[in-house]
């Protein structure tokens, strides 16, 4: 049955969903560790995670400069301009750092991994690995999970690191706040479990989802060009919405 | 029809039917591919040659009926199964369908590092062997889009010996190639089915060329085999559509059109 076009409006989504679940069981049943596996893993997420990296590092400089303004500018106006770096911190390692991330590697990498699948599909690549026995699910789909998973709470490190640097520079050199009381507030107040840990999680399960959204549609897209063009927006699209969504139920569970 | 004699059978369809989105491709079907020998399988466009490739190669299950290589009935055949059997069947594609993230000489040695334990430094030599074979053993660092579509096809065709098959298939290995490439092609399948012992079977629709480098030829119309022999028995037949099609009739049995109502009717009609 092709989910894409039978049902209705209703039913359609449900059965979508259905399916993105049995191809992620299918692709986790087949899974095979060999060394062989091991450089494919490993070479995909050099392409997913180093070639986001400017991007990543880019937003993030920003997201932590403009996130320091706007905060320091409502701090001053009840005098707790210092607090600043507590803000900061607490909503980058909580929400801002994972779900900007898993957006950010949506958009960059994830809709290349589709693009690429559907391609592959397009050009008869996986029927040709198929014939020569080597399992496309094995060779193409799980090391782009796996790239995923690895890559994305590595990228969300990466760009808390670059957030908090923005916020060095215009706290302490643009704002002249003390260093020694922007490094000991956000000592005092984020903790390493329930704040950084919590945040970490977020990062290995939005990887994780990212990269199976974009395999999926890949996976399932028509094989023709205005095929592939839509299940590239379709990545950017769903990802973006249940990063967000399960984001809200994440928090609300840890907190 | 006259069916050569053979000792053994490599492929065989029994009493295939085929029935792709409400359409009936093929009906009926009998077709026995005798081992050792090049045969090609030849008919006009969109009567279901590519069909049958997919049915042997395992890729499509028949509605009703049956397919064999050897003793083995590939649409009851398990996944694992059917992978036994296909690291003995080489398939060309049409377009070669090469990895374009791999260089040349990594997709031929694919399958031999995915299915064989042999030492790199053997697996380079078998490469270059199999890249020496279809001529392109200069472009084993290339990546495939620096290449021509018929040097990819090649390349594609050293990627399916790699394993030593014994049975080939080729789907259109002709189509766009250039004359020189068109008759070194024809050897080349010629060639490695005489050297290498195997059983080869080449979709084609390229009557002229057939005659150069097949065996036997089936030509397929209206999802039946409705001629089989050796391309000179097929060339001098009077059954109308082996001669419309043998000889490239625009008028005869097997129609040019695609089923419409009737063109006045379209035309000059209410809409």
């Amino acid at each position: 049955m092709d989910p894409q076009s039978s049902g209705s409006r209703l039913t359609r989504p449900i059965a979508r969903l259905g399916h993105a679940v049995v191809f992620l069981l299918t692709a986790l049943g087949r899974m095979r560790f060999t060394s062989l596996q091991l450089g494919e893993v490993l070479r995909q997420t050099y392409f997913v995670g180093v070639r986001s990296l400017i991007i990543i590092i880019t937003c993030g400089f920003f997201v932590g400069l403009v996130l320091t303004l706007q905060t320091y500018d409502t701090l001053t106006r009840f005098g707790a301009g210092d607090a600043v770096s507590t803000v900061l911190s607490l909503s980058l390692f909580r929400e801002l750092g994972p779900v900007l991330t898993a957006i950010l590697f949506a958009g960059r990498a994830g809709t290349s991994m589709t693009a690429e699948i559907g391609l592959m599909k397009a050009t008869e690549q996986l029927d040709a690995l198929d014939l020569m026995a080597i399992d496309p699910m094995e060779r193409i789909v799980q090391p782009r999970l796996l790239a995923g998973l690895i890559a994305v709470p590595v990228l969300t490190l990466i760009f808390n690191m670059t957030a908090l640097l923005g916020g060095v520079v215009f706290g302490i050199f643009m704002m002249g706040i003390d260093s020694n009381v922007f490094w000991g507030n956000m000592q005092n107040s984020v903790e390493l479990g329930r704040d950084f840990g919590g945040g970490m999680i977020k990062a290995v399960v939005f990887g994780f989802l990212a990269s199976w959204l974009a395999v999926y549609y890949g996976w399932t897209c028509k094989p023709t060009g205005e095929g592939v063009a839509l299940a590239t927006t379709q990545t950017v699209i769903a990802t973006a919405i249940t990063v967000l969504l399960l984001d809200f139920v994440l928090t609300a569970m840890m907190l | 029809m006259n069916i050569p004699d053979s000792s053994t059978t490599a492929v065989e369809l029994r009493d295939v039917r085929m029935i792709r989105s409400g359409h009936r491709v093929l009906d009926g079907f009998n077709l026995s591919i005798p081992a050792g020998r090049v045969t090609a399988i030849m008919g006009p466009s969109g009567s279901g040659k590519t069909t049958v490739m997919k049915l042997i190669s395992g890729q499509l299950k028949p509605t009703s009926g049956s397919v064999f290589i050897g003793d083995q009935e590939i649409p009851r055949l398990k996944r694992s199964e059917l992978n036994r059997v296909r690291r003995d069947i080489g398939v060309l594609l049409q377009n070669g369908a090469l990895l374009t993230d791999l260089t040349c000489f990594d997709n031929v040695a694919l399958p031999l590092r995915e299915h064989t334990r042999l030492p790199e430094t053997l697996i380079r030599k078998i490469v270059l062997l199999k890249l020496q074979a279809v001529g392109l053993r200069g472009a084993a660092e290339l990546y495939p889009q620096q290449l021509s579509g018929g040097m990819n096809r090649r390349v594609a065709m050293a990627r399916a010996l790699a394993l030593d098959p014994e049975l080939m298939l080729y789907d259109e290995p002709f189509a766009g190639l250039d004359p020189i490439s068109l008759a070194a092609g024809g050897r080349l399948i010629q060639q490695i089915n005489r050297v290498l012992g195997i059983t080869s079977v080449v979709i084609t629709h390229d009557v002229s060329e057939v005659s150069k480098f097949a065996d036997l030829a089936c030509i397929i119309a209206g999802g039946k085999v409705v001629g089989f022999g050796t391309p000179a028995e097929l060339s001098s037949s009077d059954e109308p559509m082996i001669k419309q099609f043998m000889q490239g009739l625009p008028d005869g049995p097997v129609p040019f059109h695609y089923p419409a109502p009737a063109l006045d009717a379209d035309i000059m009609g209410p809409k």
